[in-house]
This record gives structure tokens, C-alpha cells and sequence, in this order.
């Protein structure tokens, strides 16, 4: 079996798992004041501390996961104009009732120029949200022009960094962002929590109402042994960066100079290295996922498709790119368990699948 | 479960894609799914006087497991009594083709399909 579906979830890093395990052994709740409360509670203190530093932020609340922390910095402001780009995950785009869409070009990069006009338009200011590594493509959003732009007509600006922890450099004090969200599974750590980096002056409504943890802005008993876990990939992933990144760009370029006749979205813009949109001409999305289950391989459609729906990727779409060409591409994506020998197969099944096409079509 | 070679045989390869004529008293049109999900299935079927289905088409807008599963039971139905395609159940379309879970929903669709192509016929025929 081969897992090549990352950016779907990542498998568990064994030193997000240790110190899960770990703290199973811990009991009280971490908002309790006796000696078991405090135990607990230090151990949440301490991943938290960690991820700040890690990611130079300030302040740190953590969710259920990416969608809740999505979701509460999108309503946690209050009433107020909402820009997101086109690209966005549906987290992000179905969050608010009536977002106002900003395009991408057809490099799936958020058009500067039009951004500007965009925030202006407007009577009062208010959030944009902007995604700073795409979960389709890879493209990385030109973040920082866009948080120029923001500020300067008084727009405040979050972004999702679900899919850019552990692959591009990532610095909440750099990007000037003022609320970021991450992603525990998406990294390497367990699925169920995520985080909302804040700046120490943002105080958000909460959607969760109850005992006021998390600085009254998430109601609800902390999850020590996710947290700890969370925190354990988080500075894992941190600290192998580089050379990960490295490793993954050459199985990534060995992929696209294998595949001459695969067709790579994003290729012209700035991409993280671990993830690769591939149309496969001619052959359904849908077709490619099947084959290469029956291959024993896991890859994504670019699009959702839950039960019986198809739905074509807005992303694609949002770049431009005609209804055939979204219906034929799909998403392979890596990381800290991929070898070579994976990438390999990757490519002979890619190329089976699309010969077998093709002896159908000339047949 | 997983994917099987048979929902891609179908997938490609799909049987008694079409259309019978709805207005005709001895076709019954089942029309299930919500248009705005992109998610729907027509299933026609054509009766004889005996009551046996004589042929089915269907038209399906949706993913390959829910063409796959439409089309699987025209072929099925072909043949048999009211009675006896009425009894089709989902579960069995989602094992032939050995469906993922996530897919169940689709042979759901389809056994509805058949049983609102029944129920269709049944009303242009009340005494049947």
C-alpha cells in the first residue's frame, strides 16, 4: 500500500504518538485547581509555549481542529465586511454566509491589483482571509503584499496555514498576519485539534460558550494528550524543514520529468514541494482514483466528491481552467513517510493507467 | 470494502444508458436525487402485460459509483417481475460491486430508483 493522500492527513509522527501515550497517563482536568489540574495544565502550557515560539506567535488558542479555528476567526470579529480569495479550503468559504470572493489568475495566485480596488470598495474595513499554501496545488499565496495592502486601508487579515507547517518557512511575526490557523493532523500529529494564532490585542466572540477557557474565546475541557501530540509533530516538523523540504522538491521534479504528458497545475508560481496537481489528459478524475486504488495506491481527487455528488474542484476553477481539464486532475501528495521506491510506482501506475486509455480510445 | 474492477467495467463501459418514452402506459420513470447536490438518477422501466420487466434504461448525473449502480441494475431488473425487482436491496448493489462506505449512498439511490419506477408504473395501472 502506498499513502500518497498527505495533504488529506498525514500519518502519525511515532513522537506525536509517544507523547500522547504519555499523557493518557495523567489524570484531572487541566482546569482544576488541585495538584492532578495543575499536572495536566503544565503539560498544555508547555506545547503551547512550544508552538508559539515555534512559529514566532503570540497568542495561541486551541480548537477541535483547522475548520473550527477557520470558523472562529471568520465570525469571531463581529459584523464586518469578509474578503477571501477564490482558492480558499470550503472551510473558509462557507464559514460566512455571504463572503465577498476575490479572484486568483491563472497561476492560482490572488490578484494584487484587484485586491486593492476590492478592499477600497468597501465603506468600512474588515477581514480578508487568505490562505497562505494552497491544499490542492501547492501554490503559495503572495501573503505578505497582501497583508501590505490590508493594512493600509485598515483591513485585518487572517490566514489558513494548515498546509504550509513543515513546508515553507512559517513566521506569524513576518507574515504580519493577525490571526493564523494550523492544523495538528496536518502535520503529522493526531486529528481532533488545531490551533488560532492571535495577536495579543485580538479578543474573538467565541462560538463555544461555557466554563471560558482558552481566554473566553473556546469554551470546552482542553485535550492534553492531543495538545501534547499536536505539539510534539509541530516542532518535529519545524525542526526537519529544510531538509524535508529538500528531499520532497526532488521526488516532486521526478514526477513531473518522468510524466511528460501529465499536465502540472501551479507550476508557474511559487509551490510547496510536498504536493503535485496532476491532469492525466482524456482520463476522469474519478477513473484515476479508482485505478489507482485498485493499484493499491491513494491519491485525492482535486475535487470532493462525498456519497453519490461530483463536484468539480473550485480551486481549478477559480484558476481558469476548462471543465474537461478539472475533470481529469488529481492530487498526489507526500511527506515524512514517502521514499523514493513509492514515487517510483507512483509514476509506473500513472503511466499504466494512462496507456490503458489510450489502447481503449484506439481500439 | 473497496474499489472494484466491476465499478470501473460499469463506469465505462455502462449498460442501458437512455431513454423509454415516460408518456407510454407500460414504462415506468423513477426520478430520484436532488438536482442541486448534482446527484440524480432516472430509471425507466418498460413492462410487459405479464408484469415482467422487459427492458430498463437509466440516466444518471453523478459520480462512478452511482452510474456504476444504476447501471448494474438495468441489468439486473431485465427479466425479472415487480415483485421480484422491488426486492432489490442496496446492500446487495453496494457488495457486487464491493462499494467503499462512502459510497453506500449511491446504491441507496438506486434501489430507490427502481422502487419510484415501480411505484410510477403502479399508478398508470392501478388495478395491476
Amino acid at each position: 500500500m502506498i499513502y500518497l493522500d498527505y495533504n488529506a492527513s498525514v500519518p502519525l509522527r511515532p513522537c506525536a504518538k509517544k507523547a500522547m501515550l504519555e499523557a493518557y497517563d495523567f489524570e484531572g482536568n487541566p482546569s482544576s485547581p488541585h495538584f492532578a489540574g495543575r499536572k495536566v495544565r503544565s503539560l498544555i502550557d508547555e506545547a503551547r509555549k512550544s508552538l508559539v515560539k515555534g512559529i514566532h506567535g503570540q497568542r495561541l488558542v486551541f480548537t477541535s481542529g483547522g475548520t473550527e479555528a477557520n470558523a472562529l476567526a471568520l465570525s469571531g470579529l463581529g459584523e464586518m465586511p469578509l474578503v477571501v480569495s477564490s482558492v480558499e479550503h470550503e472551510s473558509v468559504l462557507k464559514a460566512h454566509t455571504n463572503p465577498c470572493v476575490a479572484p486568483v489568475t491563472a497561476a492560482g495566485i490572488l490578484d494584487l491589483v484587484y485586491l486593492e480596488k476590492l478592499l477600497a470598495s468597501f465603506d468600512t474595513p474588515g477581514l480578508l482571509s487568505l490562505m497562505l499554501v494552497n491544499n490542492e496545488t501547492g501554490v503559495i499565496q503572495p501573503l505578505q503584499d497582501a497583508v501590505m495592502i490590508a493594512r493600509k486601508l485598515g483591513w485585518k487579515v487572517h490566514t489558513d496555514a494548515s498546509q504550509a507547517l513543515g513546508h515553507i518557512p512559517l513566521s506569524f511575526e513576518e507574515l504580519g498576519v493577525d490571526m493564523m490557523t494550523l492544523s495538528s493532523h496536518k502535520c503529522g500529529g493526531p486529528t481532533g485539534v488545531g490551533a488560532l494564532v492571535l495577536k495579543e490585542d485580538i479578543q474573538l466572540h467565541p462560538l463555544i460558550r461555557g466554563g471560558g477557557q482558552e481566554f473566553g474565546m473556546r469554551s470546552g475541557t482542553l485535550a492534553a494528550p492531543l495538545i501534547v501530540g499536536f505539539a510534539a509533530a509541530a516542532l518535529e516538523v519545524l525542526s526537519e524543514r529544510e531538509e524535508q523540504t529538500n528531499r520532497l522538491r526532488e521526488l516532486q521534479k521526478k514526477v513531473e520529468d518522468a510524466l511528460p504528458m501529465a499536465r502540472v497545475y501551479g507550476k508557474e508560481s511559487p509551490r510547496a514541494a510536498h504536493v503535485l496537481c496532476l491532469g492525466m489528459p482524456g482520463v476522469s478524475s474519478e477513473l484515476q482514483l479508482m485505478s489507482f486504488d485498485l493499484k493499491g495506491i491513494a491519491i485525492s481527487m482535486g475535487s470532493a466528491c462525498s456519497s453519490g455528488k461530483t463536484k468539480e474542484s473550485h480551486v481549478l476553477k477559480g484558476m481558469g481552467l476548462s471543465s474537461e481539464d478539472v475533470k481529469c486532475a488529481i492530487r498526489m501528495s507526500m511527506g515524512w513517510k514517502t521514499s523514493e521506491k513509492d514515487i517510483d510506482n507512483f509514476i509506473k501506475a500513472w503511466n499504466e493507467i494512462f496507456l490503458s486509455q489510450q489502447m481503449k480510445e484506439a481500439s | 470494502m473497496a474499489y472494484s474492477a466491476k465499478v470501473i467495467d460499469h463506469y465505462e463501459n455502462p449498460r442501458n444508458v437512455g431513454s423509454l418514452d415516460a408518456q407510454d402506459a407500460a414504462v415506468g420513470t423513477g426520478l430520484v436525487g436532488a438536482p442541486a447536490c448534482g446527484d440524480v438518477m432516472k430509471l425507466q422501466i418498460k413492462v410487459s402485460d405479464q408484469g415482467i420487466i422487459e427492458d430498463a434504461k437509466f440516466k444518471t448525473f453523478g459520480c462512478g459509483s452511482a452510474i456504476a449502480s444504476s447501471s448494474l441494475v438495468t441489468e439486473w431488473i431485465k427479466g425479472k417481475s415487480l415483485e421480484e425487482a422491488g426486492e432489490i436491496k442496496n446492500t446487495t448493489i453496494a457488495q457486487h460491486l464491493s462499494l467503499p462506505p462512502v459510497k453506500i449512498h449511491c446504491s441507496m439511490l438506486a434501489e430507490d430508483a427502481i422502487r419510484a419506477a415501480i411505484r410510477d408504473y403502479k399508478e398508470k395501472h392501478p388495478s395491476a
